[in-house]
């Protein structure tokens, strides 16, 4: 037997390598075919258990993870922050000692604070997925993001993405600045200084300070989430004029001739981060970056159960996956 | 008790800058006389100290030992003991216990638990003010008349600069330092670890090295405005040493010590979210780690001191943003420094007797740190040689919470004497 191709967990994608983002996404490829099917289904992970464990709400995320599983004929139980036991008082340690005497053998897992998919991980025999954990990765939106950029251009190698507004606080950023600097993208961060980590450079990412420049550099803008609370705990003065400093609207992107790829991990608040012409516009791929989420979390899914990669290729021949 | 000649060591006293192959004679509790060929009296011991160094009784001046009130992780008792496996016979317990130790008779309670666990001296540092709630002034006077030999708000910074300022000023009376944990709270709220790029990468909020420099450079102009003394708790950041490098050679009166930690690890060592790698002030950069190290060295830091902090093991089993702030340190302080700065040619060992023994107990103007004739026979007996690994299982305290879990460590007391009396015997004992 040789080792699974991704290890146990999956935690971040800065943990992984090149080679492994791209068997990722290559895994995706045949997954993307059977959510075009009028039977959406293929029995690749029949009989396996898989507990989504959610401490945060977050509709869709969770929602793209359970038809990614029942997509794979897993079978799912979603556990939810609010009503239940991991609310208030059980530790992250009892959860996980439950969740190991349960017998399962997946847990997705999203926590408001970093390091708590790798804690879990640590201490269970299941695969743990990681579904976001506090400001530090987002695994599984990093891949769809790859998989998303792929697609349009056709490569990742050379493409200049630029990561706007709250990179500070953003898991997403975080997973999207390792995948892509693993698979040979240009990676630049564009915000107010406040909002984006001290000493970012050193990751090996370009800063912008005004969005303008960004928008002259890249060829895609990932527009990050703008959490509101910001403005309160004093990062941004106001939405008003964070729309006016960094908003990415339709007039700015005129200023530059070519073609701009844009992406946002959602969910949008628009007139805040982002211009409804924009994010509507023909350049806009947010609507397939949902559609690939589906598709890459089959792919993380099957791959962490053991599933081997020729398999999901071989599948996609033949028309079924086993 | 039998009098007692340690024969043979290698004698470091830098009260006297004493450092030679000497005998030491201890008869009723107190250093009788040091030196070559001393008469032996009647019924004394004599102990074979060869290979071995005899030093004045390490002093920790900022410990944590949770009596009152956190007796599960840590008693006066279960510290005194660890204190003196970790070779220090005296040390300075923080009052921010369970009540605060903020008046007379808190204080008083803490004087008689050392007394009754009879090992090493603990003695009690009360609260700056009431309750540490940074408000009024306690009784700096009844505490010290109980036994305080210093005031602070430790576990806490002292928010506002008027009380630091009143503070300075009203413990000239009683001589005392005003021990202070600089954290200028606005910018270190809500921060786990040390800002920086591995915080950007583990998406944790950092604590800016800023928010200790600030009260740092507050503290050291109000103890010029009041001429007070005020004693920096474990300085953590380069910045730091700058403003105090500069406020000593103005004459300012403050001292300052450094944990074994902040001089050996880095923000690095939160890596994999390692909860016993967050503690507060955190683990810096390598840059602030050479100019801590080279402040020792100088004297800009004065001391050494452990900020020993127990915690209960399910309290570190835990996300990183939800474990508490600590490690606990008196048993592996020596063993750390001696390794990583000792062996490393960072300090003599002279010097780090110095730094951990001497200076510390300059600083709060303590009995100890001398091994001259009719002082106290606070000895330790250290065996530089000894090599050994970190078991936290085999602590003496009662928690366990250390990043050198498993450290390969050199140095170690083998004999842990207070007033003449053995607080600790390692295993394999120095000589017989
Ligand atoms: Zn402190």
């Amino acid at each position: 037997m040789t080792a699974p191709p991704l290890g146990k967990d999956l935690v971040g994608l800065e943990d992984l390598s090149a080679d492994q983002i791209r068997l990722i996404l290559d895994t995706a490829e045949p997954f993307k075919e059977v959510s075009e099917r009028p039977i959406k289904k293929v029995p690749a992970l029949r009989g396996k258990t898989i507990v989504n464990l959610f401490f945060e709400a977050s509709t869709r995320t969770r929602i793209s993870f359970e038809f990614a599983e029942k997509r794979l004929s897993a079978d799912t139980v979603n556990v939810a922050a609010s009503g239940s036991s991991v609310q208030k008082g059980e530790t992250l340690v009892d959860t996980a000692r439950n969740l190991e005497a349960m017998r399962i053998d997946m847990v997705v897992i999203r926590h408001p604070s970093s390091g708590a998919a790798e804690f879990l991980g640590n201490r269970i025999r299941s695969n743990v997925i990681n579904a976001g954990d506090g400001k530090h990765e987002h695994p599984t939106q990093g891949l769809l993001d790859l998989l998303t950029i792929r697609d349009k251009h056709g490569k990742i190698d050379g493409i200049k993405v630029c990561l706007v507004g709250d990179v500070l606080h953003s898991r997403v950023a975080r997973s999207n600045i390792w995948g892509l600097l693993k698979l040979g993208a240009e990676v630049g961060v564009c915000g107010p200084d406040t909002l984006l980590p001290r000493g970012i450079e050193e990751l090996g990412v370009c800063r912008f300070r005004r969005i303008e420049e960004a928008i002259e550099w890249a060829d895609v803008l990932n527009v990050l989430r703008l959490q509101l609370e910001r403005m309160e705990m004093g990062f941004i003065p106001s939405v008003r004029e964070y729309y006016r400093v960094f908003g990415v609207t339709a007039e700015r992107l005129e200023k530059v001739a070519r073609p701009m790829t844009i992406m946002h991990p959602g969910p949008m608040n628009r007139g805040v981060e982002i211009d409804s012409r924009v994010a509507d516009g023909p350049h806009s791929v947010i609507l397939d970056q949902v559609t690939n989420g589906v598709a890459v979390r089959m792919a993380v899914l099957y791959l962490l159960a053991g599933g081997r990669p020729e398999l999901a290729d071989a599948a996609k021949r033949s028309g079924g996956l086993e | 008790m039998r009098p007692l000649l340690l024969k043979g060591g290698r004698v470091i006293d830098p009260s006297r800058g004493f450092d030679q192959v000497a005998d030491v004679l201890i008869q009723d509790g107190k250093i009788a006389a040091v030196g070559t060929g001393l008469g032996l009296p009647d019924g004394a011991e004599v102990r074979d100290v060869r290979g071995n160094v005899v030093a004045p009784g390490l002093v920790d001046v900022h410990v944590h030992l949770r009596e009152p009130g956190n007796e599960d992780v840590e008693t006066i008792a279960s510290g005194a003991r660890a204190a003196a496996a970790g070779g220090f016979t005296t040390v300075c317990a923080m009052p921010n216990t369970d009540p605060v130790t903020d008046n007379q008779a808190a204080v008083g309670f803490i004087v008689r638990q050392s007394a009754r666990a009879g090992l090493t001296r603990v003695y009690p540092i009360g609260a700056i003010s009431v309750g540490q709630k940074g408000e009024r002034l306690s009784e700096f006077g009844e505490m010290v008349g109980a036994g305080a030999v210093a005031v602070s708000d430790d576990g806490k910074p002292v928010v506002s600069s008027h009380l630091m300022r009143t503070a300075l000023e009203y413990a000239r009376t009683f001589a005392i330092p005003v021990a202070d944990h600089c954290e200028e709270p606005t910018l270190a709220a809500g921060g786990v670890m040390h800002e920086g790029l591995v915080a950007a990468r583990l998406g944790l909020k950092g604590i800016p090295a800023a928010a200790e420099e600030i009260m740092v450079g507050r503290d050291v102009l109000l103890a010029g405005l009041t001429g007070g003394h005020v004693h920096l708790c474990h300085v953590s950041t380069r910045g730091s040493v700058a403003l105090i490098r500069s406020a000593k050679e103005q004459g300012v009166r403050v001292t300052a010590e450094v944990t074994p930690h902040h001089l050996t690890l880095t923000e690095r060592d939160c890596e994999r979210y390692d909860t016993h790698a967050k503690m507060n002030p955190p683990l810096r950069e390598a840059a602030d780690v050479a100019a801590l190290r080279q402040a020792l060295k100088e004297g800009v830091i004065d001391c050494i001191a452990s900020d020993h902090a127990p915690h209960a093991y399910d309290a570190k089993e835990a996300a990183f943003d939800d474990a508490p702030f600590g490690i606990v340190g008196l048993e592996t302080a020596f063993a750390v420094a001696y390794t990583e700065l000792g062996a490393g040619g960072i300090l003599t060992l002279a010097e780090l007797v110095h730094r951990m023994s001497t200076a510390p107990a300059a600083a709060f103007r303590l009995p100890g740190g001398t091994l001259k004739p009719g002082a106290a026979a606070d000895v330790v007996v250290l065996d530089v040689a000894a090599r050994w690994t970190v078991d936290p299982a085999a602590f003496f305290s009662k928690s366990r919470n250390t990043p050198f879990s498993g450290r390969a460590l050199a140095g170690r007391a083998a004999l842990t004497l207070v007033g003449g009396k053995v607080a600790h015997q390692a295993e394999a004992p120095a000589g017989s």
